[in-house]
C-alpha cells in the first residue's frame, strides 16, 4: 500500500501551513490548492485519497468542489473532510448533502483531526 | 301646412309619449328601471328649457343680442354647488319623505300648515302664468305652422291643455303616495328633452349652413346691418350690469326652486350619485341648445325682417318661408316637446302641493264621528287626496288656459317667465336659511315670504296689468293713490334700476330682512327647533335611530295602525310596519295578529283585493316579526294596552307625510290619534343630549383613528426591530466567523508547538511569529468591530483640529509604505501643502486614508505592477481627496454594496482573499461623521477611484454641544 495522498484546500496561508506540517509529519503525501479552481484542477489530475476542504473561497466554493468531485466515478474512493468556520447546523448539513465524509468546524483540535484522518484512511 | 296633418303629427307624437311612459312604468314594475341612470336624470332636468327657451330665446336675441344667455349661464355656474346644496335637499327630502318645495319649507319651519299653504299659493300664482305661456307657445306655433288665423289659436290651446291634463292624470297622479316616483313621466320628459335638442340643432344647422354659408357668413351679413351690429357688443344689447346679475341670480334660484325642477331633481332622483354626472351634463345641454340661437335670430332678421313676423316665431317662420315645411313640422314638434314637458311636470308638482297644503290640512282637522268609524274616515280621506290631486291638475290647466285666454296673449314669452322666476326666488332665503341656519323660524319665514311676495306682485305684476288696460297708466307714472313713492317701477323713489332688478331688489330686501329680523327677535318653538336640527345636520345623522322623535308615547297602538291602514291600505301598512320592526325590534311588542288586520273588519282596500289578503297573511306568518314576537312571552292583554313607541309615531308621521304633506300628517297624528307633542324643554334637552352624543361619537371616531395610527406605527416599529434584529444576528454570525479564521491558525500552531518539542529552532520561531501575527489580526478585528458599533450607536465623537491635509497624507503613506514595497506597488502623492487647513479628527482621518490606501494596494492584479495616486484639490467649501489605483476594479453592482459592513461575507460562501469586510463601512461612517461624502468610480479591470469630500467649515452641529435651533 503506497503513501496516502492528501489535498489541502484553503485560501488562508497560515492554516495551509499548519495543516501541511501535520500531514507531512504523519507521512502523507501533500498537495496544496489555494482556491476552488486550483482544487478542481488538482483533483482531476491526481487520485487523492483525502481532501481537506475549506468552504469559503474567492472563486469556487468548497461545496461546489465536493459536488463536482462526487460526480467523477474515477474519484469514488476519495474521502472529503470539510474544515470550515461556518459552523451552523444548516451549513454542516449542506456539507454532508454535498457528499462530505466529515464536517469539522474551525477552530479544530489538531489531535482530533489527525485521528479522524487516520480513521478515514484506515478504513480503506 | 294642412291643419289636419299638423294635428295628426301632434297627437301622434303625444301618443308616442304615452307609449314611452307606459313602457317605463311597466319596466319599473318589473324592477328593470329605464330611468335609474344619470343620463335620463340629467335629460329630465333639461325640462328647465321650456318653449320659452325654444322660441323666446331667439326672439330675445333678435332684440337684445346676447342678453338671452343670462338665464342659462346661471344654472351652469351654479351646477358645481349642487353637490353641496342640491344633495342636501335630496337627502332631507328622502329622510323626511318630502315631495315638493312647499313640503320642504313647511316641514323645515315646524311643519307649519299656514306656511305650506302660502308657498303653494305663491307657486300657483307665480307659475300658472308660466304654464299659460307654454300653452300660448303651443297654440301660436300651431297657428304659424298651419298659416291659420289667430282665432284658431284658442282652439289649439284648449286641445293641448286637455290632452296634457289626461296625460298628467294618467301618469303623474296614479298613487296617493307622492313619494313614489313617476318613472313614466320622467322617461317621457327625458325623451322630450332629447327631441327638442335635436330639432333645435337641426334647425340651427339648416339656417347656419343651409340658408347661410356657415357661422362666419351669418355674422358677416348681420354685421352689415347697423341694428344687428349693435347687438354684437354687450353694451349695445341694452342689458345693464345689474340686469345681468339679476338674470344670473334669478336663474340660479329657479333651477333649484321651480316646482318642476324640484320635482325632477329632488323627488324623482333615484340616486344621489347621479348628481355627479348631471352636474356637468346639464350645463353642457344648456350650452349646446344655445349654440344656434344667435345665428337663427340674425338669420330671421336678415331674411324675414320687415315682413311683420314676431321674432318669437322665427324658429318656425324661417323654414316655412324657405319652403322646408317638413323641417318646420319637426321644429314644431320640438317646441311641443319643450312646452308639454314643462306643463306636465309643473302640473304634477302643483297638484300635489295644492292637495297637500290647501285641501288636506282642512280635512284632517275634521274628527271622525265615532272611534270605530275612524278607519273608514281615514280611507275616505286617502281617496279624497288622490281625487283632489286629479282635480287640481284640471284646475291648474284650466287656470293657465284662462290666464292665456284673458291676459297672456299679449305678453312676450320671456317676461312672463322671468316674473315667474322672481316669484319662486322668494323661497330662496327660507330654503337656504333652512338648510344652513338653525336660527330661522316659522314666523320669520312666513312673514318674509309674504312681504317678498307682496312686493313682487306690486313691482313686477302690477305693471303687466297696465298694458292690457286693466289698470290706468297713472298708476305707473304717479304711483298708487297718487303717492310718488308708491310707483311700482320706482318704489321709495329707487330709480335707475331696470324693471326686473328693481322688483327683485325690493322683494328680497323685505323678504330677507323680515326673515332674519323676526327669526332673531322671537325664539323658535320646540318643533321648529327639532326640524332645524334635522335639516341642518342631515349629513351628520346616519340613521333614523339617531333622530329625535317629536312625540311622547301615549298613543294607543291600534289607533296608529288604523291611521296607516286608512291611508296606505293594508298591504303597504303591513310592509311598512314589518320594515319598522326589522329596524327597531325593541320598539314593537305586538303580535303578528295585531300587525295584520282583523278580517272581521274589512277595510275598503281589502274589499277591492280580497285574494291578496290571504297571500299577505301567509307571507306574514313566516316573517321575522312573527318569529320575534313568538320568541317573546308577553301576555296578549298587556299588548293591546301598550302605547305606541314614540319612534313608531315618528315613523308613521313620515309615512303619512309622503301622502299628505308634513303639516297634514302632523295635524292628523296630533289631533286624530290624540298623541301629545313633546314639550319645548324636552326637545331642547334632547337636542342638547343628541349634540353631546354626536360630539362623543366624533371623539370616539377620532380616538379610534388615533389608536389605529398608533397601532400602525407600533407595527412598523416592530417590523423595523425585526429587521434590525436579523441584521444584528447576521452581523454577530459574521463577526464570530471572521474571528474563527485567525483563531484556527493560532490553535493549530499552538498545538503543533506543544506536541512537537523537537522542532527545529527556525521552524519553531516561524510558528511563534505566525501565532503572534494572527493574534494581532484578531485584536485588530475586535477593535474594528467595537469601532463600528460605536459609530452605529452614535457614541463616536470627533476631536477636530485644523489639519494640513498634505501632512496627514504623507503620514498615512508612510504607514502603508512597507506593505506597498512588499507588493511592488508604486505610490504617487500629489497633495499641495498650500491647501486650506481642514477641521478634522486626525486619528480618524488617518484611519480613512490608511484604509483606502491599503485597499488600493491589495486591489492590484497579480502580475501587473500596482500604481496608486493620491490627489487632493479644493472644491466649493470643501476639500476633495482621491485615491486612484490600477487594480481589478469594482463592478457597478458591487459599488453600491462595498460600503456595507461585511459585504464580502454577505456573498455567503464566496470570499475576497483580503480584508476584514469592515474597513470601508467604518471609513464611510467616519467621513459621514465629518459631514462629508465618500463615493467610488470604477469598472471591472479598469482600476478604481475613491473620492472623499470633506467640508472646510465646521458644521455648527458637530462643533457646538447644542444645536443652533435651541439658541435664541
Amino acid at each position: 500500500m503506497s503513501t496516502p495522498a492528501i489535498l489541502l484546500v484553503d485560501d488562508e496561508p497560515t492554516i495551509v501551513m499548519s495543516l501541511e506540517f501535520l500531514m507531512r509529519k504523519s507521512g502523507y503525501q501533500v498537495g496544496i490548492a489555494r482556491n476552488g479552481t486550483e482544487a478542481l484542477a488538482a483533483l482531476s489530475q491526481t487520485p487523492y485519497d483525502l481532501v481537506l476542504l475549506d468552504v469559503m473561497m474567492p472563486d469556487v466554493d468548497g461545496y461546489q468542489v465536493c459536488r463536482q468531485l462526487r460526480q467523477n466515478p474515477a474519484r469514488a474512493a476519495t474521502k472529503v473532510i470539510f474544515l470550515s468556520a461556518k459552523s451552523q447546523p444548516a451549513d454542516v448539513q449542506k456539507g454532508y448533502d454535498a457528499g462530505a465524509d466529515l464536517y469539522i468546524p474551525k477552530p479544530f483540535s489538531t489531535r482530533q483531526l489527525m485521528q479522524k484522518v487516520r480513521e478515514l484512511l484506515g478504513n480503506e | 301646412m294642412p291643419q289636419l296633418l299638423v294635428i295628426a303629427f301632434s297627437f301622434g307624437y303625444l301618443a308616442l309619449l304615452f307609449g314611452v311612459a307606459y313602457a317605463a312604468e311597466r319596466r319599473s314594475a318589473a324592477r328593470k328601471s329605464l330611468v335609474a341612470n344619470p343620463y335620463v336624470y340629467a335629460l329630465s332636468m333639461a325640462v328647465y328649457c321650456t318653449a320659452w327657451a325654444y322660441y323666446g330665446s331667439v326672439g330675445r336675441a333678435a332684440h337684445q343680442g346676447l342678453g338671452f344667455v343670462g338665464i342659462y349661464l346661471g344654472p351652469g355656474l351654479l351646477a358645481p354647488a349642487w353637490w353641496l346644496v342640491l344633495r342636501k335637499i335630496i337627502r332631507v327630502c328622502r329622510q323626511q319623505r318630502l315631495t315638493s318645495i312647499a313640503d320642504f319649507i313647511s316641514a323645515r319651519y315646524g311643519k307649519s300648515a299656514a306656511l305650506g299653504a302660502l308657498v303653494t299659493g305663491v307657486c300657483v300664482l307665480g307659475v300658472v302664468p308660466y304654464i299659460a305661456l307654454q300653452i300660448k307657445a303651443i297654440a301660436s306655433s300651431f297657428v304659424v305652422l298651419t298659416g291659420g288665423q289667430e282665432a284658431g289659436a284658442s282652439g289649439a290651446a284648449l286641445f293641448a291643455a286637455g290632452t296634457l291634463a289626461v296625460f298628467t292624470i294618467l301618469f303623474g297622479v296614479r298613487s296617493v303616495e307622492a313619494t313614489e316616483r313617476h318613472e313614466g313621466v320622467v322617461l317621457a320628459v327625458a325623451l322630450e328633452s332629447l327631441v327638442k335638442l335635436l330639432a333645435f340643432l337641426l334647425l340651427g344647422a339648416f339656417v347656419t349652413f343651409g340658408l347661410f354659408g356657415g357661422f362666419a357668413d351669418v355674422f358677416d351679413q348681420a354685421a352689415a346691418v347697423p341694428a344687428l351690429r349693435q347687438l354684437f357688443t354687450l353694451k349695445g344689447t341694452g342689458t345693464t350690469g345689474a340686469e345681468w346679475l339679476t338674470l344670473l341670480v334669478l336663474s340660479m334660484s329657479a333651477v333649484l326652486l321651480l316646482p318642476r325642477q324640484f320635482q325632477v331633481a329632488v323627488v324623482e332622483n333615484v340616486d344621489e350619485n347621479h348628481l355627479r354626472k348631471a352636474m356637468w351634463l346639464f350645463p353642457l345641454y344648456l350650452l349646446v341648445i344655445n349654440v344656434f340661437v344667435l345665428p337663427i335670430a340674425f338669420g330671421g332678421v336678415l331674411r324675414l325682417g320687415g315682413r311683420g313676423f314676431d321674432a318669437d316665431t322665427f324658429v318656425l317662420a324661417l323654414p316655412l318661408a324657405t319652403g322646408h315645411s317638413w323641417l318646420a313640422l319637426l321644429t314644431y314638434l320640438g317646441g311641443l316637446s319643450a312646452a308639454s314637458s314643462m306643463i306636465i311636470v309643473e302640473t304634477i308638482a302643483l297638484s300635489v302641493m295644492m292637495s297637500n297644503h290647501l285641501l288636506m290640512p282642512l280635512l284632517v282637522r275634521v274628527p271622525a264621528t265615532r272611534p270605530e268609524g275612524q278607519r273608514r274616515w281615514f280611507a275616505y280621506l286617502g281617496r279624497i287626496a288622490l281625487t283632489s290631486r286629479r282635480l287640481a291638475v284640471v284646475l291648474v290647466l284650466a287656470l293657465a288656459y284662462g290666464y292665456y285666454a284673458g291676459v297672456g296673449r299679449q305678453l312676450p314669452l320671456v317676461n312672463t317667465g322671468l316674473v315667474s322666476f322672481a316669484a319662486v326666488a322668494q323661497f330662496l332665503p327660507a330654503v337656504l336659511g333652512g338648510l344652513y341656519w338653525k336660527g330661522g323660524t316659522r314666523r320669520g319665514a312666513t312673514l318674509g315670504l309674504l312681504a317678498g311676495f307682496g312686493v313682487w306682485f306690486f313691482t313686477l305684476v302690477l305693471p303687466t296689468l297696465v298694458g292690457p288696460g286693466r289698470l290706468p297708466v297713472s298708476v305707473l307714472s304717479d304711483g298708487v293713490g297718487g303717492l310718488g313713492w308708491l310707483r311700482p317701477g320706482a318704489l321709495f323713489g329707487l330709480d335707475g334700476l331696470d324693471y326686473l332688478s328693481h322688483g327683485l331688489f325690493w322683494s328680497w330686501f323685505f323678504n330677507v330682512g323680515l326673515y332674519v329680523g323676526l327669526s332673531l327677535a322671537w325664539p323658535p318653538s320646540a318643533l321648529e327647533l327639532r326640524q332645524a336640527d334635522v335639516f341642518v345636520d342631515v349629513f351628520r345623522r346616519r340613521s333614523l335611530a339617531e333622530e329625535i322623535t317629536g312625540w311622547q308615547g301615549s298613543t294607543p297602538l291600534p289607533d296608529v295602525r288604523a291611521l296607516l291602514l286608512g291611508f296606505l291600505g293594508k298591504r303597504r301598512t303591513n310592509q311598512a310596519l314589518r320594515a319598522f320592526a326589522e329596524r327597531f325590534p325593541d320598539a314593537l311588542s305586538f303580535t303578528s295578529d295585531q300587525l295584520t288586520v282583523n278580517s272581521s273588519q274589512p277595510s275598503p282596500t281589502e274589499q277591492s283585493a280580497p285574494s291578496k289578503l290571504t297571500t299577505d297573511k301567509e307571507k306574514l306568518t313566516s316573517s321575522p316579526v312573527h318569529q320575534f314576537t313568538t320568541a317573546t312571552t308577553s301576555p296578549p292583554h298587556q299588548l293591546t294596552a301598550n302605547a305606541a313607541d314614540p319612534r313608531l309615531l315618528t315613523y308613521a308621521e313620515k309615512l303619512l307625510a309622503g301622502t299628505l304633506g308634513p303639516a297634514s300628517a302632523r295635524l292628523l297624528l296630533a289631533s286624530v290619534a290624540g298623541a301629545e307633542e313633546i314639550s319645548y324643554d324636552n326637545v331642547v334637552g334632547i337636542l342638547k343630549e343628541s349634540q353631546q352624543l354626536l360630539e362623543a361619537n366624533r371623539q370616539l371616531h377620532k380616538q379610534r383613528r388615533q389608536l389605529q395610527r398608533l397601532t400602525d406605527e407600533l407595527r412598523q416599529a416592530y417590523d423595523q426591530l425585526q429587521v434590525l434584529d436579523q441584521q444584528k444576528d447576521e452581523f454577530l454570525y459574521t463577526v464570530t466567523h471572521e474571528l474563527r479564521t485567525p483563531l484556527t491558525s493560532i490553535r493549530a500552531l499552538a498545538e503543533i508547538l506543544a506536541d512537537n518539542p523537537d522542532l527545529e529552532v527556525e521552524e519553531r520561531q516561524h510558528f511563534q511569529l505566525t501565532i503572534g501575527r494572527e493574534a494581532e489580526r484578531l485584536t485588530r478585528l475586535i477593535s474594528l468591530v467595537l469601532d463600528l458599533e460605536k459609530f452605529e450607536s452614535g457614541q463616536a465623537s470627533l476631536v477636530r483640529t485644523p489639519l494640513g491635509l498634505a501632512e496627514v497624507v504623507a503620514e498615512a503613506v508612510e504607514a502603508v509604505a512597507q506593505l506597498a514595497r512588499e507588493r511592488g506597488t508604486e505610490l504617487r502623492v500629489d497633495v499641495s501643502a498650500s491647501l486650506p487647513s481642514l477641521p478634522a479628527d486626525r486619528d480618524r482621518l488617518m484611519q480613512v486614508l490608511i484604509n483606502l490606501l491599503s485597499n488600493a494596494i491589495k486591489a492590484a492584479v497579480p502580475g501587473r505592477p500596482g500604481r496608486i495616486a493620491v490627489l487632493a484639490w479644493p472644491a466649493a467649501d470643501a476639500l476633495l481627496l482621491c485615491v486612484e489605483d490600477n487594480g481589478k476594479g469594482i463592478s457597478l453592482a458591487e459599488q453600491h454594496q462595498i460600503f456595507d459592513k461585511f459585504f464580502q461575507a454577505q456573498n455567503q460562501t464566496m470570499r475576497k482573499p483580503e480584508g476584514s469586510g469592515l474597513g470601508l463601512a467604518i471609513t464611510k461612517k467616519i467621513v459621514e461623521l465629518h459631514q462629508g461624502r465618500i463615493w467610488v468610480e470604477s469598472a471591472p479591470e479598469q482600476g478604481a477611484r475613491f473620492f472623499v469630500e470633506l467640508p472646510l467649515a465646521v458644521p455648527a452641529r458637530a462643533a457646538a454641544p447644542f444645536s443652533p435651533s435651541f439658541l435664541p
